[in-house]
């Protein structure tokens, strides 16, 4: 790319296939070479990644930034997602962090100026026995204390929601219930991409598509720039915001962070009428389930069992998890399955993310937002801005530093992280 | 589906085994470690990009632990091994990097 405005015009085929989809700029962000130097380096153009870039130049004035993608804009785990919003997590620290998230979504569209379908259908998470039951209202009350919005349904209430789910008693994972967070819901995941890029763009982020980081400058144990594809990148700091990635960039700037790589797994129907119109999780039959705007069944699995960079998982999982939607959505056996793929997951030892300074100077960490980082990308790159602008972390990022696996103090979210992996 | 070969039972799906993550972490004396140390055996293990010798248990055979290589990118299955038995060397890597196991 010599053209340093080369137009990139995303969102044709929507605009083709459907009249009632928003138009699209022509223009959303400008493709530019890296310059020599920047104050700030962020490495990853993922969702995260581009809300960081954002909230640096919108929150704390700071513009003269790169975002450095490997591949395409977005083109990871935001694009493999299955989209759920919600807030509705176990533990005083999570329940902070991703309600913050969620305040940030219910304006994001005129803060960014640009629309990304957020809806918010509400969040259905099914309990199937007398423990999942026990471990759910204990959730719930939870975030009660929290001031989060959850309420609990009997499978009668649940049916009145969902219409289409099967509540008899004579199958294997009989609903015995479920949570409901009102306010949780779904977002166009790409749009959501594009409108950080936009809005960071606009506010003069360069964002550099192509290149990857293939070491970084260290010197006395701070970090002077990243070493690239396309050459070397002074910078003053640095944030990886890389997910499945993370440690293998850890380990080139001299650290280790405790992180396990996985394939997590999606798939979509074809364009169906609507039949759902909220979200049904339900982690004990390890199933996902919402409906998009244009109409695709839009499901996702658990994760598969060994580390892996390869983006595809095995196709038994996918064969677990649509016994399981069948079995709770009868009406599904006509549907067919239209594309799987698999995108890798960053997990921690205790299923919460990692964010924070790093062993290593001027050098920040954004990680291990697992299986449910898209619900978080707000509220991750508002938190993430604030601990590169400052050098020291946001109040509710403090309890996500890397230390608090040396300290012991780990906020387990194996439970709320959503299916049970 | 993996086919992943049980070296007790010969070559079985993937469903039915565990899965252990890096093989080879040695049980240390929590009294002779520092907390950073500790800290590091409970939490840190490999994630290379590429050839990762790792832990299976094959649960619906012989139940017994083993060891395993195993590439990360291209999901192709090296030797398997017993524990506390000479590691055999990392298959030739097709343009990945190198082992960190």
């Amino acid at each position: 790319m010599t053209n340093t405005n080369d137009t990139l015009a995303p969102g044709t085929i929507g605009r083709r296939r459907a009249a009632a989809l928003p138009e699209q700029p022509p223009q959303l962000w400008k493709s530019v070479k890296p310059k020599k130097a920047y104050d700030i380096v962020i490495v990853g153009g993922g969702g995260h990644g581009l809300a960081t870039a954002y909230y640096l130049a919108k929150n704390h004035g700071l513009t003269n930034i790169a975002v450095v993608e490997k591949g395409w804009l977005a083109g990871g785990n935001t694009a493999r997602n299955t989209t759920i919003i919600r807030s509705n997590y176990l533990w005083d620290e999570s329940a902070a962090i991703y309600e913050h998230s969620l305040k940030l979504w219910e304006t994001l569209e005129e803060d960014l100026g640009y629309e990304m379908f957020f809806s918010q259908r509400g969040v259905l998470t099914l309990a199937h026995s007398v423990s999942d039951v026990r471990l759910k209202r204990r959730n719930l009350y939870a975030n009660a204390l929290n001031g989060i919005d959850s309420e609990w349904l009997t499978p009668e209430e649940v049916k009145k929601l969902v219409p289409i789910i099967n509540i008899s008693e004579d199958v294997r994972y009989p609903v015995h219930g479920a949570t409901y967070q009102p306010r949780g819901g779904i977002a166009k995941h790409d749009w959501v991409a594009w409108g950080y890029a936009k809005a960071a763009s606009d506010l003069g982020v360069d964002i550099i598509q192509g290149t990857e980081v293939t070491g970084f400058d260290i010197r006395n144990n701070k970090v002077h720039g990243v070493h690239t594809s396309q050459g070397t990148i002074a910078a003053g700091k640095v944030g990886l915001v890389a997910a499945g990635h993370s440690s293998l960039l850890a380990n080139l700037a001299g650290f280790s962070i405790p992180i396990q790589s996985r394939p997590l797994q999606a798939l979509v129907s074809p364009l169906l009428e609507q039949v759902l119109n909220t979200v049904v999780m339900s982690g004990a039959v390890h199933v996902y389930v919402s409906q998009a705007h244009k109409g695709e069944l839009v499901m996702g699995a658990g994760t598969d069992a060994f580390n892996s960079y390869a983006q595809r998982g095995g196709f038994h999982v996918i064969e677990h998890q649509l016994a399981a939607a069948l079995e709770l959505f009868p009406i599904f056996s006509r549907a067919q399955v239209l594309r799987t793929w698999g995108g890798i997951v960053d997990i921690a030892p205790d299923a919460s993310p990692i964010i924070g300074v790093t062993p290593v100077e001027n050098l920040f960490i954004n990680a291990g937002w697992g299986t449910g980082g898209f619900k978080a990308t707000p509220g991750s790159g508002w938190v993430m801005a604030h601990t590169i602008a400052h050098g020291t972390p946001h109040e509710l990022n403090k309890p996500f530093a890397l230390d608090r696996f040396l300290t012991g103090h780990l906020i387990d979210e194996h439970g709320a992280a959503g299916v049970a992996h | 589906m993996l086919y992943i070969p049980c070296p007790h039972c010969g070559l079985r799906n993937e469903t039915e085994f565990h899965y252990g993550a890096e093989a080879g972490v040695a049980y240390p004396d929590p009294n002779a470690l520092a907390d950073s140390e500790w800290a590091k055996y409970l939490h840190i293990r490999a994630n290379p990009k590429g050839w990762l010798a790792e832990r299976w248990v094959h649960f619906a055979g012989c139940g017994r632990w083993f060891n395993l290589w195993r590439n990360t990118v291209t999901h192709e299955i090296g030797p398997a091994y017993l524990p506390f038995t000479e590691q055999p060397k990392a298959p030739g890597n097709i343009g990945q990097e190198g082992p960190k196991a």
